[in-house]
């Protein structure tokens, strides 16, 4: 099964961020294949958050195109691109902590709630019906996570793992065709690293592309079916990871860091 | 029946405004679920009173009617400033809206046809208790169905963190303009409801302080659920009653209720959520 | 005339400064708007006129006995009110909120204390004497407020940027962590800049009390809002701002009001002051801030 040959979900073009003079990204070009894992790494400072950001909306690439599906995405707002079918965790997870799990996550089923003012106004059967439906949509998202149990428990007390999985339950539910993954093992034990290889496994298995920016080397390695690799805002490399693994760039980028600390 | 009616000519004044700082309570409650400091719910408030008095003296419009207008208004106001006023965030937009309200006052202070300083006079007493009863009645209900909404969860994750919202596929800017304009309705269906039974309004009852009292009232009761801002309202109001003794330190007990309820109730007096919280805290530490 | 309404305008332009000045100086070393700062600007005459009138003191010793009260005043809100804030990490609207309610209590103290009246400074003491230039009638107490002003003014920009306080306070308005672990005592110099800022809304106080010779619990509302103006002109934060800021408002509240109606002038500045708002939040003078997304 080579990603090649599959339909490109995204694809970012030449795409280069500058802050005044400061360029983050320079020339920055890759695919993410549908229904794959595609994995971005590198070095800390390197500019993957920012391809993030630049994909999500929350900051517009200085240069470049950036397309979903055969569709531009350069100057979309955040909310129109996850409506497209994007969704992201992030590095340091932001989750709505004043609220409990189920309404997290029913957030995320915010565009899929259509119901007018009216029907909202007098609880009319359709929009008891919509209602029930994405509660029980949140519930079944939660079970697959492992958090149903907690469905009314205020997130802020969730412990760090679960936060990070409630995270993941909540981008599902906003029922993207494309997952961006921040860092996901971030903080995790071994243990927990394996079930959400699983998970993001299973993802991929319904259907999702998923992308994700990744510290963790085995992770990635065993996870992802392609890898990008960023040093100083460029693409050092591109490929799958027994390639990138033996790409003589990208092991200079990664010891030449390491001789430096 | 005899004490009622005793009871009724005496307090129906202060029972009419237990009602109305309700109405204004809930209506900062609003923008404030929604993540807004907006310091304007007072002008939005006077605009609201004086479109419905003018209605009500030169046109004799029917009651109905100009509360509605009164409500059309400020919300039309909020819907045209509100575009660009809430791309400001924080202290900058409590800053906007503070120099709003002085724009709408000192603009009523000068005009002929709002009466200028002396304000307008001989306003009809159109105002019955039922009608404050209803309209809290239904703004109460559309409130609590808003919270328990899609809207309602939008405006608290905007209120939690705005960026998560927006990439939750919510149109954060066209829910703060609905969550800005819809207060600015209440607000000046509430200052409508007011210029009806208080016979005569000026542009004093609309300023910077008055501003601060309808926060005040919100903050005091708390922002988690509609009972808070109407309990803070109750509290406030009927509080200066029973302080009369007081004479010009009364205020003195606004203030210091504002510093020590920020200070050390910091989610207002009416935080079931947290209680809960503890419970189920508690009771996982049993389990 | 207009010389005459030129000068008018420098010594408002002066006083709404230095009032400015201790207003913007909190925001940029505490990050809080403190909305008590137009109170204890009050709180300032009040105290000059009580020393002046009941301990017959010397006007100068009368302007020192206020500003240090009011710099008393402005340190306990900082230890009282704002250091709870600042140790539970409250979001920074409700330390603002906090002294919304500090600023309503001192009001309604000074209304229940000295009553709602307007009280004056006795003739007597002020400073008499009046100068004329061609057309312009110059009172000395005009010369001596503007003086005051420029010197107090120029007493703060030389410890900002030339002694080692001014380094750590530029530190603080940086970034508080980093200047802790530079070895900074914030906490000590939050104290020293509330009290400092408040010193300078007092004596502000006491210019405009004798400057108008009019003292009432209420003066400071006008003057809070002018100091809002002031510093979303300048740029919230920004010291130099506060200057050019305090001075501008001076003029543009002058000129409007010989020329346009006397309240739509008020008016005037602060439909201006909405409009900045709208289209420069940094402000008109100040640098570009980057706002977090």
């Amino acid at each position: 099964m080579s990603a090649d040959k599959q339909h490109s979900l995204l694809s970012i073009r030449n795409v280069g961020k500058h802050f005044g003079g400061l360029h983050v990204l320079q020339d920055v070009s890759f695919e993410v294949p549908a229904g794959s894992i595609y994995g971005l790494i590198g070095p800390n400072g390197a500019g993957k958050t920012t391809v993030f950001n630049l994909i999500t909306g929350l900051l517009a690439p200085s240069s470049g195109s950036i397309e979903f599906k055969g569709e531009s995405l350069v100057g979309q707002q955040p909310h129109q691109i996850t409506r497209k079918g994007i969704a992201r965790t992030f590095q340091n997870i932001r989750i709505f902590k004043e609220m409990d799990l189920l309404e997290n996550v029913m957030v995320g089923m915010h565009d899929h709630l259509r119901y007018g003012p009216a029907a909202l106004l007098f609880n009319t059967g359709a929009c008891k019906a919509a209602e029930k439906r994405a509660r029980e949509r949140a519930l079944e998202l939660l079970s697959w996570v492992g958090l149903d149990h907690k469905a009314d428990m205020l997130a802020d007390n969730l412990s760090y793992g679960d936060q990070r999985k409630l995270e993941f339950a909540r981008a599902l539910a906003t029922e993207p065709k494309l997952l961006l993954l921040d860092e996901p093992v971030a903080g995790m034990n071994p243990s927990e690293k394996t079930v959400l290889m699983e998970e993001i496994n299973n993802i991929r298995n319904r259907g999702y592309g998923v992308f994700m920016i990744e510290h963790d080397m085995r992770f990635v390695m065993g996870l992802c079916d392609r890898i990008a690799v960023l040093n100083f805002g460029r693409i050092i490399a591109e490929g799958s990871p027994d390639e990138v693994r033996n790409n003589p760039e990208v092991i200079e980028a990664y010891l030449g860091k390491e001789e430096a600390a | 029946m005899e004490w009622f009616n005793d009871f009724w000519s005496t307090y129906s004044t202060l029972v009419f405004s237990v009602g109305v700082h309700i109405l204004l309570a809930l209506s900062i409650w609003l923008t404030l679920s929604c993540g807004l400091l907006s310091l304007a719910n007072a002008a939005f408030m006077g605009i609201g009173a004086y479109v419905a008095a003018l209605l009500t003296l030169h046109l004799e419009w029917s009651f109905g009617t100009v509360l509605l207008a009164g409500g059309v208004a400020p919300a039309a106001v909020a819907l045209i400033i509100g575009a660009p006023v809430l791309r400001l965030s924080g202290v900058y937009l409590a800053m906007a809206t503070l120099a709003f309200g002085e724009v709408v006052r000192i603009t009523v202070l000068n005009l002929e046809i709002t009466g200028g300083p002396e304000g307008l006079n001989g306003i009809p007493l159109s105002t019955e208790a039922w009608h404050i009863a209803l309209i809290l009645a239904v703004t109460v209900y559309g409130l609590a169905r808003l919270r328990r909404s899609k809207v309602g969860r939008a405006f608290e994750a905007i209120k939690e963190d705005e960026i998560a919202a927006r990439l939750m596929g919510i149109d954060v800017d066209r829910y703060k303009l609905l969550a800005f304009s819809l207060g600015a309705f209440i607000a000046g269906i509430a200052g409508a409801l007011n210029a009806h039974f208080t016979f005569f309004i000026s542009p004093r009852e609309y300023g910077f302080e008055n501003a601060v009292d309808i926060l005040t009232m919100a903050v005091l009761g708390g922002f988690s659920n509609l009972i808070g801002p109407m309990l803070g309202a109750t509290i406030l109001t009927l509080l200066p009653e029973l302080l009369r003794s007081l004479h010009d330190f009364r205020s003195l007990v606004n203030g210091a209720v504002l510093v020590l309820v920020v200070l050390f109730l910091p989610k207002g007096i009416w935080e079931p959520r947290r209680i809960r919280a503890w419970v189920q805290r508690f009771k996982g530490g049993r389990a | 005339m207009l010389e005459q309404q030129l000068l008018n305008a420098l010594t408002l332009g002066s006083v709404y400064a230095l009032f400015a000045l201790g207003f913007t100086l909190v925001f940029g070393v505490l990050a809080v708007i403190n909305l008590s700062h137009g109170a204890v600007f009050m709180v300032g005459s009040y105290a000059a006129l009580a020393l002046v009138t009941h301990f017959n003191a010397p006007l100068w010793m009368a302007m020192c006995g206020a500003m240090l009260a009011s710099g008393i005043l402005g340190l306990l809100v900082d230890m009282l009110v704002l250091k709870p804030l600042r140790a539970r990490e409250a979001p920074h609207l409700i330390p603002m909120i906090a002294t919304i309610g500090v600023g309503i209590m001192l009001t309604s103290a000074a209304q229940g204390l000295f009553g709602a009246e307007v009280l004056r400074f006795p003739e007597e003491t002020l400073p008499a004497g009046e100068f004329v230039i061609g057309d312009v009638h110059v009172r000395a107490l005009e010369i001596a407020i503007v003086m005051i002003a420029f010197v107090l003014m120029a007493l703060l920009f030389t410890i900002l940027k030339y002694t080692q306080l001014g380094r750590a306070l530029r530190a603080i308005a940086e970034s508080p962590k980093a200047a802790s672990l530079l070895g900074i005592n914030v906490e000590g110099l939050f104290h020293v800049t509330s009290f400092a800022a408040a010193a300078l809304g007092g004596i502000a106080g006491v210019l405009i009390g004798l400057n108008f010779n009019a003292i009432t619990p209420y003066m400071g509302q006008p003057m809070l809002h002018k100091g809002i103006a002031v510093i979303i002109l300048g740029g919230m934060g920004d010291i130099r701002g506060a200057l050019i800021g305090g001075l501008f408002l001076g003029f543009a509240e002058v000129i409007s009001k010989a020329y346009l109606s006397s309240q739509m002038g008020d008016a005037v500045a602060f439909g201006l002051l909405f409009l900045i708002l709208l289209v420069r939040p940094s402000g008109l003078f100040g640098r570009k801030l980057e706002r977090k997304a």
